[in-house]
Formats: C-alpha cells, sequence, structure tokens
C-alpha cells in the first residue's frame, strides 16, 4: 500500500486540532495518561501514537480508543507538558491526567473475575446441556447414569467457582438477619445440586445440573452488564477528577516552586496566577486583582482583591497575580467546610429502595414459602420425602429469579448507553429511577443556566470612536469582561483604534493614550463612573463623562430549550441564585420561568430543596457550585456539568459531559421510559412463573421445561430492554 | 455406544482448550479496548512487518 491510500486526518472530521493552554508541569514520572478527548477514529490513533512514539524519551505509547486516553511510558525526565504541546502541533486536543486519581485497576480486576466466572459458567453449561439434550431425548438406564454422574464431575466444580459472588452476597445478607435476591439463588442451585446428586446415586431419571449451570450463567451474564455499566460512569467520572491535578505554586526562599497542594501548611506563601483557583483560604499579602467568587456564591460581578483581602480555597484569581499567606489548609479550608453540608443532606438519600429491592422483597419470602408449602404438602400426601425434596426442589429452579435478575440491569445498561451518547453519565445506581419520578426542577443560575462568560449588551448606545478605543483597550487585557468587548466589538465590524502606551493596572483596568488624551477602561470607582448593579465597565476619555459597557452573562447552549421543554412536560421550573436580584429577574424573565430566588445563601437553597420534598415535590437539582453542593445532595436526584466544582460533582447522580443543557428534558424522558421497561420486564418474569409454577408443584416439571422456562424467560426480558435503544 | 467413550472426551478437551484459550485473553488485557482493536485493522501501520 502507498502513502497516497492513506486515508489521513481529513476522513476524521473530530482531528481538526483544538487549541488549548498547556498544563501545568508534571511530576518527573516514567509512567504517564494523556487524555484525549477528541479522538475517534483510526487516523487519530495511528496520528497520535506516531506523534508520541517520536518524541524523544518516549519508549512505548498505547492510545486506548474506549477510554480516549493515551497511556506512555517514557524516561523519568519526559512530563506530560513536553508532550501536549507535540500533540496540539500534530492536531489532538490533549490534557494531563492525575495517574493517582485513576482506580481502574480495582474495577478492571473485578470485571475480570467476573468475566472469567461468565466464561467457566457458560463452558460448563452448553457441555451439560449437549449430555442433557442426550438424556431428554431418550438415553436410558446405564448410558444415562454415566451422563448423569459425567454432568456432575463438570457442574460442581464449575459452580464451586462461578457462584462464588451470590454464596458470599447470600451468606452477608444472612448473617445480618436479611433476605436479598441472592438467598433464594443459592437456595436454588444448592437444593438443585443435591436432589440431582440424590438421584443420580438412585439412577433416576431427572437431574437439574444443567438448570443449576444455565442459572448460575444467566444471573452472572446480569451482574456483568451492571458492573460494565457502573465501571464506565466510573471511570469517566474518575477522569474528571483526574483532570484537575492539585499543585499550587509555593515561595520558598523567594522563587515559586510547584508543590501538591496536600503539602501546603499554614503561613506558607502562595502565588496564584491569573486564571488559577485559589488553593488554599487567605490573606492577600502582596499584588492586585480581581477574583472571580461564583463557583462559591453564585455572584458574577468580580471582586477587588488587594492587601489585606481574605480569600477563600475555590476562588479565581482573574487579572495579576497575587501571594496569598494561607490561614486555613486541607479540609479546614471553606470548600471543605461547605462540602460538609453534603454529607448531612445524603443521608437521606440512602433511604431510597430501588425497584430491584422492592421486587425482591416481595420475591424472595414468597418463593421460599411456596417451595416449603409444596415440600410440606407432597410429603404429608405421599410419604416420600425423595418426591417432596425433588419437587421442591422444582419449585425453586423453576420460579428461579433470572429474568429478575436480568430486568433491572439489561434495562439500566441500555438506558445509560444512550444517555452516555447524548453526554450524560449515570453515576449512581438508582439515578435513572429517582430522574423518573421527577416533577420539580431547580437550577442554580451561574455556570449552569449561564455559561459563566459575560456578555457585552449595549453595544448599540456607544458611538464608533469610543468603541474603537475601549476594542483597543480590551485588547490589552485577559479579563473577561475585556474579552467580552473584544468579541462583541470585533463581531461588529470595529477596527481598533490608535492608542498608546497601554499598560494594564491589575484589579483595576487598562489604561493608555489616544491623541494626546488619557483613556481608561475599567472599574467605575478608577474610571469616575456612576454605580450601577448590574455588571459593568466603565470608559473614560479624557476629562469626558464615562461612559458604561453593561454585560449579561451569556446562556449556556441549550439552556433556553431545556427549561421550554421542562415545562412543556408539565414540571415546574425553578431558579435558584446566589446573585443580586436584577440579575436573577432578568434571566428568570428571559427564559420564562416564573418562580424564582436571589440572594439565597447555600444553605437557604438546601432548606428550600428540602422543604419541597417536605411538601411532596420530587426535585431535581442542577447546579455547579460550591454553593449549591447541599441542595444537590438535598434534592430526589441531582445533575451537575463537567465544568462544577469536585465537591459538586461528587454530591450529584448525573454528570453533564458536554456544555449543551438540552439532554436533561431528554433524559427525564429516558429515564419513564426505563421505569416503565424495569416494570414490563418484572411482569414478563411474572408471567412465565404463573404458567409454570403450577406445573412445578403438581410435579409435572421435567428438567426441559425448567430449561425451556428459563431460557425464554431471559431472552425475553433482554430483547425488551433492548428496544430502549 | 463405545464410540460414546472417545466422543465424550473428545468434546471436553475441545471445549477445554477454548476455555484456557479465553482465559489467557482475559488474563492479557485484550478487553481492556474492544472499541480501539476494532479499528487498528484499519490502518496499514505495520501491514508489510510486524510490530518489532
Amino acid at each position: 500500500m502507498t502513502d497516497a491510500s492513506h486515508p489521513g486526518l481529513a476522513a476524521c472530521p473530530g482531528c481538526v486540532a483544538t487549541p488549548r493552554d498547556a498544563a501545568d508541569v508534571a511530576p518527573q514520572a516514567s509512567r504517564l495518561a494523556l487524555s484525549l478527548p477528541g479522538i475517534h477514529c483510526q487516523a487519530c490513533i495511528s496520528g497520535v501514537e506516531k506523534a508520541l512514539n517520536a518524541h524523544p524519551g518516549v519508549t512505548s505509547a498505547r492510545v486506548n480508543l474506549t477510554l480516549k486516553r493515551a497511556m506512555i511510558d517514557a524516561d523519568p525526565d519526559v512530563a506530560a507538558a513536553d508532550l501536549i504541546p507535540v500533540l496540539e502541533g500534530a492536531g489532538y486536543e490533549a490534557h494531563e491526567l492525575d495517574l493517582s486519581a485513576i482506580s481502574a485497576t480495582a474495577t478492571s480486576k473485578a470485571g475480570r473475575e467476573l468475566l472469567l466466572r461468565l466464561a467457566v459458567a457458560g463452558f460448563a453449561s452448553m457441555n451439560v446441556m449437549l449430555l442433557s439434550v442426550s438424556v431428554w431425548s431418550g438415553a436410558s438406564d446405564a448410558t444415562r447414569d454415566m451422563f448423569h454422574w459425567i454432568s456432575a464431575a463438570i457442574t460442581l466444580p464449575a459452580i464451586a467457582f462461578s457462584a462464588q459472588p451470590f454464596f458470599r452476597n447470600a451468606w452477608s445478607a444472612l448473617s445480618v438477619g436479611r433476605l436479598n435476591m441472592d438467598v433464594p439463588i443459592v437456595l436454588a442451585i444448592v437444593l438443585a445440586l443435591v436432589t440431582s446428586l440424590w438421584e443420580t446415586m438412585l439412577s433416576g431419571e431427572h437431574a437439574y445440573f444443567d438448570a443449576a449451570l444455565t442459572l448460575t450463567f444467566f444471573l452472572l451474564a446480569g451482574r456483568y452488564l451492571d458492573h460494565r455499566t457502573r465501571a464506565v460512569a466510573r471511570s469517566a467520572a474518575e477522569e474528571l477528577t483526574a483532570l484537575e491535578v492539585p499543585r499550587a505554586f509555593r515561595i520558598e526562599a523567594g522563587v515559586p516552586q510547584e508543590r501538591a497542594v496536600s503539602d501546603l501548611a499554614i503561613g506558607d506563601l502562595v502565588l496564584v496566577r491569573p486564571g488559577g483557583r485559589m488553593p488554599v483560604d487567605g490573606i492577600v499579602v502582596d499584588g492586585q486583582s480581581e477574583i472571580d467568587r461564583s463557583l462559591l456564591t453564585g455572584e458574577t460581578v468580580p471582586v477587588f482583591a488587594g492587601i489585606d483581602t481574605a480569600v477563600s480555597a475555590g476562588e479565581v484569581n482573574l487579572t495579576g497575580p497575587l501571594t496569598v499567606r494561607a490561614t486555613a489548609v486541607g479540609t479546614d479550608t471553606s470548600l471543605h467546610r461547605m462540602a460538609d453540608l453534603v454529607a448531612i443532606a445524603e443521608s437521606g438519600r440512602s433511604r431510597y429502595t430501588s425497584l430491584a429491592d422492592s421486587a425482591a422483597k416481595l420475591y424472595a419470602p414468597g418463593v421460599h414459602i411456596l417451595s416449603a408449602l409444596s415440600f410440606l404438602g407432597w410429603y404429608l400426601w405421599s410419604g416420600d420425602l425423595r418426591v417432596a425434596l425433588n419437587i421442591a426442589a422444582a419449585v425453586l429452579i423453576i420460579t428461579c429469579p433470572c429474568a429478575l435478575g436480568l430486568a433491572v440491569p439489561a434495562v439500566t445498561t441500555a438506558a445509560s448507553g444512550r444517555l452516555f451518547r447524548k453526554g450524560m453519565l449515570i453515576k449512581h445506581a438508582t439515578a435513572l429511577e429517582r430522574l423518573a419520578e421527577v416533577d420539580t426542577v431547580v437550577f442554580d443560575k451561574t455556570g449552569t443556566l449561564t455559561a459563566g462568560t459575560p456578555e457585552l449588551v449595549n453595544l448599540s448606545d456607544h458611538s464608533p470612536s469610543h468603541l474603537a478605543i475601549a476594542l483597543a483597550l480590551a485588547e490589552g487585557s485577559a479579563h473577561p469582561l475585556s474579552r467580552a468587548i473584544s468579541d462583541a466589538a470585533r463581531a461588529a465590524g470595529v477596527t481598533a483604534a490608535r492608542v498608546s502606551d497601554i499598560t494594564e493596572v491589575p484589579g483595576y483596568g487598562t489604561e493608555g493614550l489616544w491623541q494626546g488624551l488619557r483613556v481608561r477602561l475599567g472599574r467605575a470607582a478608577w474610571v469616575g463612573g456612576g454605580q450601577s448593579d448590574r455588571t459593568a465597565a466603565w470608559l473614560a476619555v479624557g476629562a469626558d463623562a464615562p461612559v458604561p459597557f453593561v454585560f449579561a452573562d451569556a446562556l449556556r447552549p441549550g439552556a433556553a430549550e431545556a427549561v421550554a421543554a421542562l415545562q412543556a412536560s408539565g414540571k415546574r421550573v425553578w431558579l435558584m441564585s446566589g446573585d443580586t436580584t436584577p440579575a436573577v429577574q432578568a434571566l428568570a424573565d428571559r427564559l420564562g420561568i416564573a418562580d424564582w430566588l436571589a440572594e439565597t445563601l447555600p444553605q437557604d437553597k438546601a432548606a428550600k430543596v428540602q422543604q419541597m420534598a417536605q411538601d411532596g415535590a420530587r426535585v431535581l437539582m442542577v447546579g455547579d457550585g460550591l454553593n449549591d453542593t447541599g441542595a444537590l445532595a438535598a434534592a430526589h436526584v441531582s445533575i451537575s456539568p463537567a465544568s462544577a466544582l469536585d465537591a459538586a460533582r461528587v454530591a450529584s447522580d448525573i454528570v453533564l459531559l458536554g456544555q449543551d443543557l438540552e439532554p436533561i428534558a431528554e433524559a427525564c424522558g429516558t429515564a419513564r421510559k426505563a421505569t416503565r421497561r424495569i416494570r414490563e420486564n418484572f411482569r414478563i418474569a411474572t408471567v412465565y412463573n404463573v404458567i409454570a409454577v403450577p406445573l412445578a408443584v403438581a410435579g409435572l416439571a421435567t428438567p426441559l421445561i425448567a430449561a425451556l422456562a428459563m431460557s425464554l424467560s431471559s431472552i425475553t426480558v433482554s430483547l425488551n430492554a433492548l428496544r430502549l435503544r | 455406544m463405545t464410540v460414546l467413550s472417545y466422543l465424550i472426551p473428545i468434546s471436553l478437551f475441545l471445549g477445554g482448550v477454548g476455555l484456557l484459550a479465553f482465559v489467557y485473553t482475559v488474563r492479557s488485557n485484550q478487553y481492556d479496548d474492544p472499541e480501539g482493536d476494532a479499528r487498528r485493522i484499519l490502518s496499514n501501520d505495520w501491514d508489510e512487518h510486524p510490530k518489532p
């Protein structure tokens, strides 16, 4: 093959470069992990591997497309920060991953173990089924006995290995005096083996070795599906955490040194660069800047920070470098104290009983009583212990919860897969069921309904010359408001005026000289502007009266559609924010939300959500900030965007991976459909039991009927679940 | 029926070989990246000779 036939990058539109600021310097390590969110085809794999392997010092690099990750073995002096520009040069977005936050090994070990048990059960059940079919089709006498003995020789070790998870679960439930789904399963398997062995010894006609094995196989399949769904969600959630490499710059002997956040102590001087997040609570000792508190309080207006300003962990430094003396570190920071609200509210969550649990609660005692009754009845009527035991075993096997064991995992796997493709990550096992019951949706404002980036709203109020000066000054700064001005002005076709001597005064604004006049763009107090209750930057030209540039928060894509769709499906939508009343009211009017609360404290949010729950509402909370975590944990079910603080993501059941909010409305629909399918599956399983159980109790069930009922019900249930895709 | 005494051990042996092969694939991490492995076949790197 020649290079001309190579599909190349053009074949894959996702391979377009996404430029991004290079991540911080990595610690020295020989094993590195990079997240590659943009890759999705064969050309991406070989492109990334070629680029990485060509880098000096890299021993080997392998891409995992399923996890969208590259694992790299390299010399100790190669850092992730060296490799990210290499990949960006080749056109791939790459982020460093904190390997210590990815505990994939434990998860994949459990999955591998289940897969092995599943394989052994499948292998054994196929062989035993082969022998059983010969018995059913007429093998008799010595041949039948031999077949039964061979089956026993295969079945006993296979069950001893494969069914261990059920034995363990049943034992742990019984030892605390409870019944779960695994108790009847273990009883059915053990009773089937004992009676079959007994029958084989006495040259009996019926042996249930195949039933015991297929039962184990189907149930393990359900467990494995369940495990995979959760493992995918867990690894994606871990990846979000691993993307935030916790490092800070500590000033040691006058020089900033990169250190892990956990190494910081009270009294340390920490340098926080523009764009960085405060790692500790502290007091500013040097520098001037503005800080963004929106993740903590929901306020969108940046706050001025100078010497002696108190700052809290989690706030973002916007303009100038700040040196902070730490007053609280680690778990003592206000960030962590607020996250404690979560632990309190979380305890209410665990009271929720899943559909599977409530089915097991009905099912387990029912099956035991039925089987015991048929044993007693037959023993009293025929006086033959062997017949009675055989029939009790047949009842247990026929009512086997195969279909019940598959009913929930098959549906949740299908539904989670569907939502994952839409960019939603289902973290909690019962999140879908809870989402299906939601009738009230509470949104946070900043960072959730809005993108957290300001948008200039009064461009048309300004004269062209003012706009040209503002554009020139705005381009001299990386402040979010400056960037909003330059984006809006460039989009309107404004060209920058010739302004000389542009300097940025951190925390205040930018100034320069235009036609000999001093021009300033910045905070009202510095420029001489008036008061405004909305976010504004002021422009002063010479001695003229300053003019305001007013900003509103840009809506997140899909926000309007999501709110409209939720309202159309009959849900009450609330807006709760820590921001000022005018800002919240403006957004509520824009989206058509009638119920809103402004200037709420974190405790108020959680209390309001709890009060709604007491009034009988099922609340879905959507929020991203630390001030939302209490409410997220108190709500019936909660969603947070991937851009949220770690604490908020931990507190929520579902994480929204993309920027778009629109999937939320669809997720409610999918969740309702999934719950309907689960109930349908329970009904299907019940119908099979209603037909087969009377046969078993009457003593008419044969191993053939048991095998048919079991396989048919399991397959119907799985197919029904697949309809959801 | 003497043929059974050959056939049953043979079928068990063959099944066992399959099981061992599966255990080997699980142990050597061959199910870690099903999506990537499915696409790697389209690549024409190492078409001429295997990766050293």
